[in-house]
């Protein structure tokens, strides 16, 4: 159905259009614009906020260029994003999809599953490290019951590939330090952040119920089974909003700061491993005043998403199905 | 569907349900344990009891008391002097109240201008609106600092509330989407009695677009009521704190496992409202999900 846009007097012109929307573009210029201008004429100044600042050229970005702590959180960050998004999207829409079977009960396992979202972050912190504690923790207990099928796998896997064991198996089955190793510190970030999964899952349900109805007639007709009903109508109908959530989520990823704050209390974790980059540029900007060097921060940061936005969008032009187009 | 894949669907569900909810379980048991009993189940897996032996309903006035450097006197004391628990839950509900209002209102009528008012230029700024979209608010956090700074607005609710009034690309993309599907014939009777745009907006549309309504509010509302980053770089003085912050404090200050039974107790209290409002919005916000529910 074509929309009905304008009205009997016919076409507008753009003073009027603007009147309207202006709330939006003045919020844009106010909120967004200037202050976008602003950080990035700061970028390139000697800024310690009490004094004006002074412009000193590129020399921030050329100093971010060789800041080792720059580095780490950079990476730390990325490998967080290449392990939350997958894990945490194949989880959602699969929860989704169990969520939106016609059954009755599902509006209290809904809410089950969004609970988890809106504990506040400093009683989910102490939650969590009681759960990953390494000696009285659930989460280890749980491992240590699993351990035998944990060790038996990787004798499998030494068996067949002539005595080469995988590591983190083995320190898996044992009970990792979590928090306090500078390696599973990660894992464990992973972790908390998929218990936090229902406000994707509530996303995908809206999007679920977009998709027509007579696909899945036809598909049964047809004989499809169920697998072949999800992969062959769920997945492509739901693909657009696979795409927005896949995006929004880049862009959450790289904003993740209050998580780590409140858990290290606002400490690196061990050798800065659950150091973040909007920690780094927090750091930066409020605690040691160095609002330039923050600032140029940003504007990486800034560059960043839009290439990985960029790259999510020329992969999701070959793979995204649009009804209709 | 079949008996036994309802019976495989329904253990799923149980199942994951269980696991989210354990965590969230464990706080309510800690919250009603003593003081004694909380440090061991923190401290030992094997001092933890899925329901306490004795409940001490008392630990949540005592949390709510001890939020806030001023002691806890009784409640005419903490009314009229204020109290740290109250002032944060009075300046977060006062926070989220008037974001979750300005971001309704705003976004609903941009978006109805966009899918309803036809000016020159509108796909043009549509598609500008979209892209900004894109835009992270990340490379803003340090200009907007100053510049509210500038405006004397630090330490007033002030920046976590104004820019809410100016709309949000994707709330406006939602209202747009759903005004732009509602037929023109329902309009047409209340064009024809004279009404204007903007009264067919808020009598006629703005009734009819509960689900985004809802969607707006419902995700404003929890957003607001547990942000962190804003407060922490706005709020400074205690009078000042929402409850995310407040907490927060609440831990440092009493030194986390030392009072985990309270915390607790704290931290259940300021969640209550969000589980509330998502069990009653959610079939607001899924929308008519029985009609479209994909059968199985």
């Amino acid at each position: 159905m074509r929309a009905w846009a304008g009205n009997a007097r016919g076409t507008r012109g753009l003073g009027t259009g603007l009147l309207w929307t202006a709330p939006w573009w003045l919020g844009f210029l106010f909120f967004l614009a200037v202050p976008m201008g602003m950080s990035l004429y700061i970028s390139f100044c000697d800024y310690p906020l009490l004094q004006p600042p002074v412009f000193i050229g590129a020399a921030n970005y050329a100093t971010l260029a060789t800041d080792p702590v720059f580095g780490k959180v950079l990476v730390n960050t990325l490998v967080f994003a290449a392990l939350a998004i997958p894990i945490g999207t194949v989880l959602a829409v699969l929860l989704a999809v169990l969520l939106n079977q016609n059954l009755p009960g599902q509006g209290l396992f809904r809410t089950c599953l969004f609970v988890p979202t809106v504990v506040p972050l400093v009683g989910a912190a102490l939650v969590w490290l009681w759960l990953l504690n390494p000696e009285y923790g659930l989460i280890n207990a749980v491992l240590r019951l699993l351990a035998p099928l944990a060790t038996g796998a990787n004798n499998l896997i030494a068996a067949l590939s002539g005595g080469h064991r995988l590591t983190w198996l083995s320190e898996l089955a044992a009970g990792p330090q979590w928090l306090s190793s500078p390696h599973w510190a990660m894992a464990a970030l992973v972790l908390i952040s998929l218990w936090g999964v229902g406000s994707a899952v509530v996303i995908y349900l809206a999007g679920l119920q977009e998709i027509p109805v007579d696909l899945y007639e036809a598909a049964m007709l047809d004989g499809a089974s169920a697998p072949r009903r999800f992969w062959h109508v769920t997945l492509p109908g739901l693909s657009p909003v696979i795409l927005f959530n896949v995006i929004t989520g880049l862009i959450g990823t790289w904003q993740i700061f209050a998580l780590p704050y409140v858990l290290m209390r606002g400490e690196q974790g061990p050798g800065r491993s659950t150091y973040f980059y909007t920690m780094y540029l927090f750091d930066n900007a409020f605690r040691y005043l160095k609002m330039g060097y923050a600032s140029a921060m940003a504007w990486i940061q800034l560059l960043i998403i839009l290439l990985l936005t960029a790259l999510v969008f020329w992969v999701g032009k070959r793979t995204v199905h649009y009804r209709g187009a | 569907m079949s008996t036994a894949r309802k019976a495989v669907i329904y253990a799923l569900l149980v199942a994951g349900s269980l696991i989210l909810l354990f965590p969230v379980w464990w706080m309510g048991a800690v919250s009603l344990e003593t003081g004694d009993r909380a440090r061991r189940a923190a401290a030992d897996a094997a001092g933890f009891a899925l329901w306490p032996a004795d409940p001490q309903w008392q630990n949540y006035p005592t949390a709510l008391g001890r939020m806030g450097t001023r002691p806890w006197q009784g409640w005419s004391e903490a009314l009229a002097r204020g109290h740290g628990f109250l002032d944060a839950l009075a300046n977060t509900v006062l926070i989220t109240a008037l974001s979750t209002l300005g971001q309704v209102l705003s976004s609903a009528l941009v978006g109805y201008a966009f899918a309803r008012l036809r000016f020159r230029g509108r796909g043009p700024l549509f598609v500008f609106m979209l892209a900004t979209m894109m835009l992270p608010a990340q490379v803003t956090m340090i200009p907007l600092f100053i510049l509210f700074r500038s405006l004397g607005w630090i330490d007033t609710p002030l920046p976590l509330v104004v820019p809410a009034f100016f709309g949000n690309a994707f709330y406006i993309f939602m209202f747009r989407q759903f005004f732009a599907q509602i037929p023109e014939a329902l309009v047409e009777a209340a064009r024809i009695d004279g009404c204007g745009l903007l009264r067919i907006w808020w009598e006629l549309m703005l009734p009819l677009c509960r689900p985004v309504i809802a969607l707006t509010a419902v995700f404003t509302f929890m957003f607001c009521w547990n942000d962190f980053l804003g407060p922490l770089i706005y709020l400074h003085s205690e009078e000042q704190y929402t409850l995310a912050i407040a907490l927060n404090a609440f831990r440092n200050q009493f030194g986390g496992v030392s009072d985990v039974h309270l915390l607790m107790a704290a931290s259940l209290v300021t969640m209550l409202p969000c589980v509330v409002l998502f069990f009653v919005a959610q079939k607001q916000l899924i929308g008519g999900l029985q009609l479209g529910a994909v059968k199985g």
